[in-house]
């Protein structure tokens, strides 16, 4: 019974999150544009792959966030391991500064570092715009380790060190094993982030930079192409499917793998 | 692990962070109290004090939708954290897949369901004879859009610490004779507090200085403090000493907010600490 | 071992993803490259007017930055020329094009830095009239050769030397039109729409959209007080600012391009906006009807410019020379709607055009007469619009007793919180000190 009412609160939520997402798709397949229905028709898709300006700025997208958040992810996590080791006035201090950008204004952030780029003469682009996804990235995943980071166990660590590990090995061994869910969770999250991110990357992108959100949010004169919506079905099919295959096999792929890893430790 | 070597690891990244947020901030602050010659003025605060009736209000909503969506998403967490693990990396990425659809086009969708005559909610209604509602252009539009978009948010880091909860804990508490109020009062909140906390940030920091969100779905009376900075910065005309002293107060509210927060966090876990 | 099973799992997941994604786009970028390339057979998609001129900037690797309103030039999709190709593919110049979604957002960028004496970034930028008025004036913009612009010849008068140009020596017109009353005539008397005076009609309360920019707002408040759009004076400014606080009561909601989508649907019944649109949006929706008030009312140009410092002005005039070949400007036209001030273009698209539609997109002279350009205002005027508009649409009336009274009550508030969690603060350290 309990099951089955929890099934049911999951259901339901994920109802509510999902149910735009099926009304976003199934305008992918209007005939017209904008949000007025004038018939089924698949022509969105294959005009979608003439359409170089959109795939040029799917490919910049998914390069620049899987470049920035790769790179926060790092520093992140190395960073919420200083942080977790500093004394508590420190710590709370570089809490703090680490919630800066996640409490200034996005808009504020990109005229910001806007001003910072252009007053070091640095020519706007895939690298400004890799710098601004990083900053803005960095916070989400210290924010996602150091959570992880105060529930180990101090004693294990301390247990391997007295086994024989040193520090780096216990930290190999020990500290990222368990915090390693913080640390994809924070990937993840940064990717994520910066993927769907707009305000800021618009004041930090230059002419080589265009991204799938600028081409989003500058459609103002005309209703928006369904187009896009087409590319984001596509997205979410490939999701999708890689989801339900890695659900299938998975399990014996990994199994074997851990096995090796097992033979390797 | 209480290592000072560990500490030098938080090195490049405080690096980073003053090179691209305190130094870029700290020019915000400096166009919030010069003029367009570059003297030093309070106008612009003043200016920007005028519109506290209104940050009052962003920081109400964002509240609001923030509740909800603490209140929706911690016992999805909850149920998440208790399931087989394939189920839970699945339900992970269903969390996270429609944050990878433009935040845009999905405000988009809401439109498309929420509209007072054309809308799919009150279609669906009238089959039953019910409705119309009317919850296009009003607040309750705008919590809605922020609750929609910014739950992943609070969902994830529950999850990640529930995830982290020992199931042995909850199974003692039980023996103890605790009811399963108690068990959630005495061993699962206090445990989850980090997770809260960081969830409730990640919410309603965005929320608070949403703009698109309140423009698309929120209608005329409905218009936010972020609105109002993307009208000095960008939509209106570009005034970044405006802008700018807008921001700041808007930040100064949040860390109070913030700051407020972490006090009952902090105490929370002391009491569980003792 | 479990939790590694996991963490393989995901990261595979994501990985493959990720190779799927990039796969499509390398293909992608691949055609690109090869049509870029491919010039052996002398096959172009336009027929243009001398071909030698752009071939003399074949192989020298010249790259192109445009900076462009969203979705505002034809662009391949529903069968039309994709002009950006179609240019890359007749000069072998390269082409980055961007967007911009309003003229101030562009002034922002290019005022931080993008167009500082070092470097340019963009060779072609597309602002309105008033934009480039102010751009004009703080030396923002390059005179354009137009020796290397025989397409000149064109572009009506009317068009190109106007008060914003006087001389036409900085800016080449790409499109125009006017703004005036999209209404829904099932809803709607036709008489109503003759005037602004239907965009504060209590009739209509709850189903009017108004425009969210200051400068429409305002220069469809001052217009229905008989006033120029481009009013200096405070008193005006003051009158049309009060009429336009009465008349949140009466609007839906502040639209730019949902109007289209709100209009359509029946959502809201009547909206000021741009003739070009309106013709799109009784396409969508025959219940819909469009009228020029009797007031006066904008007729705004939109026209291609060379920022200053650009590197490659020629290929730029090469760029806007080829905007106005005929085919080009036709298919521009027809793509984005509007009017073109291209003589050509305009004679073959009033051709395939029905009665209504030319009335709509191409009024009378007489109407025309009728019209105002918007021009730039002196910075404190702009800031001050921006400022009050800002304040209309907030509903922030600095007279009212409330406003009054939040201010002191909002810091008092903030200042107890502060006090709440000091005292909080003070009393753990206490508790602290005692154990």
């Amino acid at each position: 019974m309990k099951k089955f009412f929890s099934g049911c609160y999951v259901a339901l939520v994920l109802l509510f999150m999902y149910l735009p997402i099926f009304v976003l798709i199934a305008f992918s397949f209007n005939e017209g544009r904008g949000r007025v229905w004038s018939g089924f028709s698949f022509k969105w898709y294959g005009e979608l792959f003439q359409d170089k300006a959109i795939l040029g700025a799917l490919g910049n997208t998914l390069i620049i966030a899987f470049i920035a958040s790769l790179f926060a992810t790092i520093l992140g996590t190395a960073a919420a391991i200083g942080i977790h080791n500093m004394r508590k006035n420190t710590r709370s201090l570089v809490k703090n500064v680490n919630s800066l950008p996640l409490i200034s204004p996005e808009i504020v952030m990109g005229i910001s570092l806007m001003i910072l780029f252009s007053s070091l003469h640095i020519t706007r682009g895939f690298f400004t715009m890799i710098i601004a996804h990083i900053t803005f990235c960095v916070p989400a995943v210290v924010l996602s380790v150091l959570p992880k980071l105060g529930q180990i166990n101090r004693h294990i660590y301390e247990a391997a060190l007295d086994l024989g590990c040193n520090e780096v090995q216990a930290f190999f061994k020990v500290i990222l094993p368990e915090i390693m869910p913080g640390v994809i969770s924070g990937f993840l999250m940064a990717l994520t982030y910066s993927i769907d991110d707009f305000v800021i990357s618009y004041f930090t992108s230059g002419p080589s930079s265009q991204t799938l959100p600028l081409i989003i949010y500058t459609i103002t004169k005309k209703p928006m192409t369904p187009k896009l919506n087409a590319l984001s079905t596509l997205m979410f099919v490939v999701v999708l499917v890689i989801l339900f295959v890695s659900n299938m096999n998975g399990d014996g792929a990994s199994c074997k793998k851990s096995k090796k890893k097992a033979k390797k430790a | 692990m209480n290592n000072k070597k560990l500490r030098w690891l938080a090195l490049p990244y405080l690096t980073w962070m003053v090179l691209f947020t305190i130094i870029p901030l700290a020019l915000i602050v400096v166009f919030a109290f010069t003029t367009r010659d570059g003297n030093f003025t309070f106008d612009n605060i003043q200016h920007a004090a005028k519109y506290l009736p209104v940050l009052v209000k962003s920081v109400w909503l964002a509240a609001l939708a923030t509740v909800i969506s603490l209140v929706i998403a911690y016992p999805l967490a909850y149920i998440m954290s208790n399931m087989r693990l394939n189920y839970q990396n699945t339900m992970m990425t269903l969390v996270m897949l429609p944050m990878w659809m433009s935040f845009l086009l999905r405000t988009y969708a809401w439109m498309s369901i929420l509209e007072t005559n054309s809308g799919l909610l009150n279609s669906f209604l009238g089959l039953f004879n019910l409705g119309p509602v009317h919850i296009m252009n009003t607040q309750a539009a705008v919590v809605l859009g922020m609750v929609y978009n910014y739950i992943p948010y609070m969902i994830l880091p529950l999850y990640t610490i529930m995830v982290k909860i020992d199931r042995r804990l909850i199974e003692a508490a039980q023996d103890l004779g605790c009811n399963t109020y108690h068990v959630f009062r005495k061993v699962i909140i206090p445990l989850s507090f980090p997770g809260i906390t960081s969830g409730v940030t990640m919410t309603f920091v965005p929320a608070v200085s949403t703009f698109v969100i309140s423009q698309m779905l929120g209608g005329a009376k409905n218009y936010l403090i972020g609105d109002l900075i993307d009208q000095n910065f960008v939509s209106g005309g570009y005034n970044p000493h405006y802008g700018s002293a807008i921001s700041l107060l808007l930040m100064v509210v949040v860390f109070i907010c913030m700051g407020i927060f972490n006090q009952f966090d902090n105490e929370e876990m002391e009491e569980t600490l003792k | 071992m479990m939790k590694g099973n996991r963490q393989m799992k995901k990261i595979t997941a994501l990985f493959l993803t990720f190779l799927m994604l990039s796969l499509l786009l390398f293909t992608s970028c691949q055609t690109e490259f090869e049509e870029v390339e491919d010039t052996s057979d002398a096959y172009f998609d336009v027929v243009v007017d001398d071909i030698s001129y752009y071939e003399k900037f074949r192989d020298q690797k010249i790259t192109l930055n445009i900076y462009n309103w969203g979705e505002y030039i034809s662009n391949g999709s529903e069968g039309s020329l994709d002009v950006i190709a179609a240019f890359e593919k007749i000069s072998g110049i390269k082409v980055n094009y961007t967007n911009y979604a309003t003229n101030e957002d562009m002034y922002a960028k290019f005022k931080n830095g993008d167009q500082t004496d070092d470097f340019c970034v963009y060779d072609i930028v597309i602002p309105s009239d008033y934009m480039i008025d102010k751009m004009i004036n703080e030396n923002m913009l390059e005179k354009i050769n137009f020796e290397n612009i025989p397409n000149i010849k064109y572009i009506s008068d009317e068009y190109r030397f106007t008060d914003f140009d006087p001389n036409g020596e900085y800016s080449v017109p790409y499109t125009w039109g006017t703004v005036g009353i999209i209404y829904n005539k099932k809803h709607v008397d036709p008489e109503d729409a003759k005037t602004w005076d239907i965009l504060w009609n209590e009739k209509y309360k709850g189903q009017v959209l108004m425009f969210s920019n200051s400068k429409d707002a305002f220069a469809i408040a001052l217009s229905k007080l008989g006033y120029s759009m481009n009013s200096e004076n405070p008193e005006e400014i003051e009158e049309a600012t009060v009429l336009l606080r009465e008349q949140r009561s009466v609007i839906q909601t502040y639209v730019m391009d949902q109007i289209f989508d709100k209009m359509q649907l029946e959502e809201a019944y009547v909206a000021p906006y741009y003739a070009g649109d309106a013709i799109t949006m009784i396409d969508g929706n025959s219940n819909l009807a469009f009228s020029h008030p009797k007031e006066k009312f904008n007729l705004f140009i939109d026209s291609l410019c060379i920022p200053k410092g650009s590197r490659n002005k020629e290929a730029a005039e090469a760029f806007i020379n080829f905007v106005c070949e005929t085919e080009v400007a036709l298919a521009n036209c027809e793509y984005i709607c509007y009017s073109t001030p291209h003589s050509k273009a305009r004679e073959l698209v009033m051709e395939s055009m029905e009665d209504w539609q030319k009335e709509i997109s191409y009024p009378s002279a007489e109407v025309l007469s009728n019209t105002e350009s918007f021009i730039d205002l002196s910075p404190e005027t702009n800031e001050d619009l921006v400022q009050r508009w800002s304040d209309i649409l907030i509903g922030i009336n600095e007279d009212s007793w409330q406003s009054k009274a939040i201010t002191p009550v909002a810091i008092i508030i903030g200042l107890g919180l502060v006090i709440l969690v000091i005292l909080m603060k003070i009393r753990r350290n206490k508790k602290r000190m005692n154990y």
